[in-house]
């Protein structure tokens, strides 16, 4: 368990970590998502001890990081920069950590075992590509068979069969009940792995709750519609009580109906279709959304975020103005 | 990999033992750091080979050259031989040790282990103390066993000039070696923990080492005096002299205490840092 009260970093004048509070509970992988910079590693170092937090507090089942007797069997943690001597090798690299905490020659060997680096873990670590230093990493953490465990951007340099692997290995340490704590950039792997996330975004916890809520409450569907006579079209669908958004390309965003319906009024009411798409609108979007005031670093357009669909954080245009007074006669006929 | 990796859990069984971070383990974990990199290799057989090197060397060229020297420099050799046996020797040496002092800490920043090592012992001072530990003794281990074959040597090949003794009142010239040798590695280790910095640490302690202790001497009155004496580096290495420099102001053993304090202040800084500063 770990637990996180009015967590605060402060660089300079920077917060990069800002009153954060979220507590991470045993036997589920927690994701921990936020943009680059948004104060991840950060907060990541301070629950381990490596950064003083500027105010606030962070402990580890009850106590803070520094105070652990055996921290090596409490914690397990993969950092995201290489934190070992390029000049010693695997080995000697987890030899060093065991000795620390009186761990046995034999755990070295287990988890080097297990993550899978047996025929380099005699050479230098120096020399190892990225995907291998993040397992020897890995091992590090693993090494003192911790109830805890933290990887700060784990599939970095990971090919796919190692994204796989680690997938498998943190939801595996989740179901032995262990308290698994995950951050990333990228949506599509939290949605993946995470049983709850916590989004963090310039420092602030924007949300913190379980998957499935956060799925059930972003993931949002629409109907786009196409029709040379949008001005027509418009208040037709909004008498049935969908929810119209003319964009400004000409396009109708309709929601919560289905694009047969909307199809169905058209025809009726003799008017014309280009185009009648359903949009589901991804957990990507729904992420960027809710961290769109909190990115530090803006790509050039932001218009263009490789959404299906144009402007993906601010494009949700203006809700159509004329929240036309129920006309029973137009509904009458329809039905 | 991928089909074992892919169904591998992790070792369910509890059977890693108590796990606690104690100094004895700590110490263990710094000894088995430094003798699992090459640097520290490099850096002792490049003290070892330079410093048994020069021992025979300057005796050697003295004694050949002995008709050509000068009454000056003869009469030199017979007031202080040990000290022309192991100076050369030590002004080579201490640089080696110094280089590897600095490593020690340093390139734990550099490297980023000092992320790993905080983990495992995240009580710093406690690390701190464990390293300056494992690795003084590591020096003054070696130092002493130069010292004394280096003595041998150059007794040796001295031996048609001058016969030198050991007895109780030079002795100390030749274990002054190790111990001097011991503080400076501590010394640079601080200034390594202080700087975190390789390059930055390792010219800083070489200028102070080869330039700054012996151009202080240059400053005019009685400054100039204090300001050479209480050098740390020159502080210290008067416990290999029989004689002491001019305008030296205390004793050998005094100055190897003023070494001593100056390492000790240092050192409670630097552990201070490094609790307040975040790794």
């Amino acid at each position: 368990m770990i637990q996180a009260t009015e967590l605060t970093k402060r660089y300079g004048t920077r917060l990069a970590v800002d009153h954060a509070d979220f507590t991470v509970a045993p036997g589920k992988v927690t994701g921990f998502l936020g943009p680059n910079g948004a104060g991840k590693s950060t907060t990541m170092r301070m629950i381990l001890g490596l950064d003083r937090p500027t105010s606030g507090s962070v402990t580890i089942n009850g106590v803070p990081y520094h105070r652990l007797a055996a921290p090596l069997r409490e914690v397990g943690a993969l950092l995201d920069a290489k934190a070992v001597h390029g000049g010693r090798s695997a080995y000697n690299h987890l030899l060093v950590l065991a000795k620390a905490n009186g761990l046995p020659r034999s755990r070295v060997d287990a988890v080097i075992d297990l993550v899978g680096l047996h025929s380099v873990a005699g050479k230098r670590s120096g020399g190892f590509s990225l995907g291998m230093g993040q397992r020897l990493g890995i091992a590090a953490a693993l090494l003192g068979d911790p109830g805890i465990v933290m990887f700060d951007e784990p599939v970095n340099g990971l090919d796919p069969e190692g994204i796989l692997w680690i997938r498998n290995l943190m939801k595996a340490l989740a179901a032995e009940g262990r308290t698994v704590f995950v951050s990333s950039h990228l949506m599509s792997e939290m949605a993946l792995t995470a049983d709850h996330l916590v989004v963090i975004g310039l420092g602030r916890i924007l949300a913190d709750e379980p998957m499935a809520e956060f799925i059930a409450k972003n993931s949002v569907s629409y109907v786009r519609v196409r029709s040379p006579q949008p001005a027509e079209l418009a208040p037709k669908l909004a008498l049935r009580g969908w929810r119209v958004e003319r964009q400004p390309d000409e396009s109708l965003h309709v929601y919560d109906t289905q694009p047969a319906q909307i199809g169905d009024v058209a025809g009726a009411e003799g008017l014309w279709l280009h185009e009648l798409t359903l949009v589901q609108s991804s957990l990507e979007e729904a992420f960027m959304r809710l961290t769109a005031g909190s990115v530090e670093y803006h790509a050039g357009q932001s218009d263009d975020q490789g959404s299906p669909d144009g402007p993906a954080v601010a494009g949700w245009g203006t809700p159509l103005e004329s929240q036309a007074p129920q006309a029973p006669q137009v509904e009458e006929r329809i039905q | 990999m991928a089909a074992r990796d892919s169904v591998m859990t992790p070792i369910a069984t509890r059977d890693a033992g108590t796990g606690h971070a104690h100094f004895g383990r700590l110490l263990l974990a710094e000894w088995t750091k430094i003798r699992s990199v090459r640097s520290t290799y490099w850096s002792l057989i490049a003290l070892i080979i330079a410093f048994l090197f020069f021992s025979w060397l300057f005796p050697y060229l003295t004694v050949v050259n002995w008709k050509q020297a000068s009454p000056e420099q003869q009469a030199n050799l017979y007031l202080d031989p040990i000290g022309s046996i192991t100076g050369s020797g030590l002004f080579i040496g201490q640089l080696a040790v110094a280089v590897l002092g600095v490593m020690v800490t340093a390139s734990e920043y550099s490297t980023g282990m000092i992320r790993s090592t905080l983990l495992a012992s995240p009580h710093r001072v406690r690390m701190l103390a464990a390293k300056s530990i494992v690795f003084t003794l590591l020096i003054l281990v070696i130092g002493e066993v130069i010292a004394f074959l280096g003595f041998f040597i150059g007794r040796q090949t001295f031996k048609s000039l001058v016969s030198v003794d050991l007895n109780s009142g030079n002795v100390r010239e030749v274990f002054g070696v190790g111990l001097y040798l011991a503080m400076l590695g501590l010394f640079a280790l601080v200034v390594g923990a202080l700087l975190r910095h390789v390059a930055g640490a390792i010219t800083g302690i070489v200028a102070l080492l080869l330039v700054i202790s012996n151009l202080i001497q240059l400053i005019p009155g009685r400054i100039g005096k204090y300001l050479y004496t209480y050098e740390p580096t020159n502080a210290g290495f008067v416990i290999t002299a029989k004689r002491l420099p001019d305008n030296f102001l205390i004793s050998s053993w005094q100055g190897y205490g003023v070494f001593a304090l100056w390492t000790a202040v240092l050192w409670a800084l630097a552990a201070y840092l490094l609790v307040r500063r975040d790794a």
